[in-house]
């Protein structure tokens, strides 16, 4: 016992995975806890913080009557759609950001003016432009995670080793061989976690877009529901969003694993 | 053929005036076919950056390298070079690694892997041809840089002290397993060293490099014959030429020592 306690108080030492299931039980038993307390309790007012039963029920009809799929499908289709146009453009041009002087010369000014514009600034403008269509969200998150992404993928690609360049070039490479075969592969771990850390972002800009002006989403279902003051439908969507984040993390998590079997014993 | 001709090379690095780095101030040399020459030198006296210019993959400020007698503008495969460290293809596997200069020239698949096992096979891992270089230790990585060069079949090898990372046992052994290499080979080679008992062991000519700006103020040849084996660090031969050695650079690590404080 005095063992295990003085492992836990170590800094970097491993646990017992027991042990450590355990302590992520209790943490996510606890808040769930905590919230069956404070509503059944009667602590607050079940119409603005609904106890787990009735989200629990909401969740239920919203599936049977198709609202949550139809919404969360939409939200989706936009989410998927913004991001892969970004990740088209943003991962060949940021390598190139990172590599070649001359592409970072010519868009590193822009860039880095447009990126520290919140996106949500230009929401207003896009919607005068193209409306509050699919085309406004989808648009809203390309410059959302666009520019994030493309100053994160220079970097990966500035971070590179020279060693691997000129390894290349003395065993014959030329130029162009250098950039698709090192430069490219030496960037897709790199490449891979970027996208999965702006496909999280990409999330947020996407619910802002949709609470904003829309007519269909996870967002625009959860901002109908506060104005038919159904907080628990506001629940399911929030926990609807937050359980796609994290199928999502997933996949890139699997996509990583599988297509770069080098990147994984360490 | 594979003679490297270096004509008083010159390499300055920043603006000149005060913070100008003289590396290199007129070096010449001249390394004749399938010699195995070794440069000795302090740390930090320009000789990894001698190896860059002849490798063409740094320009000088001044002077020219040739190889057999062609100016030198640019890095090409008649010149391999195994770095110190991190050189190796981190996503290809061992096999893949070792064929990748190879298969840049459009071979066909059968030949370029057999070419690349026979090399994986001389520097002993066979066993190892589909491990991902992150699953290698230090020593197995710098004999699959050593196969990649070879496999290659460049006119000289460029060898920026290769064995520096690794620790003195398995240092012993690569240094044999390179000699045995090169016994059957014979390529022209360049290795950079700061190791003097390395230089000796390995080289035919030995050439002992000054403290920046760098420039060759000893040539001794080293007549041991081949094949030569590790007891030759106790021969009265070698430790007189390690003596010898050991003076010039003494004075020059001073020197740099001074100048840099």
């Amino acid at each position: 016992m005095g063992n295990t306690l003085d492992r836990i108080l170590t800094p970097r030492r491993e646990i017992p995975p027991a042990l450590g299931m355990g302590a992520g039980m209790l943490v996510a038993g606890g808040i769930f806890l905590g919230w069956c307390l404070i509503t059944y309790g009667g602590m607050v007012d079940t119409t603005f913080c609904p106890p787990p039963h009735q989200v629990a029920v909401a969740f239920w009809r919203s599936l049977l009557d198709g609202s949550l799929l139809r919404n969360a499908w939409s939200s989706l289709v936009v989410i998927n759609l913004g991001f892969f146009l970004s990740s088209l453009i943003a991962v060949p041009l940021g390598i190139m950001m990172g590599s070649f002087r001359i592409v970072q010369a010519a868009l590193e000014p822009v860039v880095n003016f447009i990126r520290y514009l919140p996106v949500t600034s230009m929401i207003p403008l896009l919607i005068l432009w193209i409306g509050i269509g699919i085309e406004e969200k989808v648009a809203v998150i390309f410059i959302g995670t666009f520019f994030q992404q493309i100053v994160m993928l220079a970097d990966v690609s500035a971070q590179v080793p020279n060693e691997l360049f000129n390894a290349a070039y003395t065993l014959g490479a030329k130029k162009r061989q250098v950039v698709m075969r090192v430069l490219m592969p030496a960037t897709l771990p790199g490449v891979i976690d970027t996208l999965r850390v702006t496909m999280g972002w990409a999330w947020t800009y996407l619910v802002v877009a949709e609470l904003v002006a829309s007519s269909s989403g996870l967002g625009y279902m959860s901002m109908q529901a506060m104005r038919g003051l159904h907080a628990d439908l506001i629940f399911v969507a929030i926990f609807a969003i937050g359980l796609l984040g994290l199928v999502t993390d997933q996949i890139f998590k699997w996509i990583k694993v599988m297509a770069l079997p080098w990147a994984r014993q360490r | 053929m594979g003679t490297v001709t270096v004509e008083s090379i010159s390499l300055r690095f920043g603006k000149p005036g005060a913070t100008e780095v003289v590396a290199l101030d007129g070096l010449s040399m001249v390394i004749p076919d399938k010699q195995f020459a070794v440069i000795v030198g302090p740390s930090g006296c320009g000789k990894s950056s001698l190896l860059d210019v002849i490798a063409g993959l740094r320009d000088p400020s001044g002077g020219v390298c040739k190889m057999d007698g062609k100016v030198i503008n640019g890095p090409g495969k008649d010149r391999g070079m195994v770095f110190q460290n991190y050189s190796l293809f981190p996503w290809l596997t061992v096999l893949r690694n070792v064929e990748f200069g190879l298969s840049l020239q459009g071979k066909a698949q059968a030949e370029i892997t057999e070419r690349a096992r026979y090399y994986v096979n001389a520097v002993g891992l066979s066993s190892f041809e589909n491990a991902y270089p992150n699953q290698l230790s230090g020593g197995m990585k710098q004999r699959v840089a050593i196969a990649r060069s070879l496999a290659n079949d460049p006119q000289v090898i460029l060898m920026d002290e290769p064995f520096g990372a690794l620790d003195s046992q398995t240092r012993v052994v690569m240094q044999q397993l390179l000699l045995g290499i090169w016994e059957k080979e014979h390529k022209t080679v360049l290795f950079v060293t700061h190791d003097i008992d390395e230089a000796l062991y390995l080289g035919e000519k030995v050439y002992v490099m000054s403290a920046r700006p760098g420039r060759i103020i000893d040539t001794i040849p080293v007549g041991f014959a081949h094949p030569r084996s590790y007891e030759l660090a106790t021969s009265p031969e070698f430790i007189e030429l390690k003596r010898r050695i050991q003076h010039s650079l003494h004075a020059e690590v001073h020197k740099a020592l001074s100048s840099a404080a």
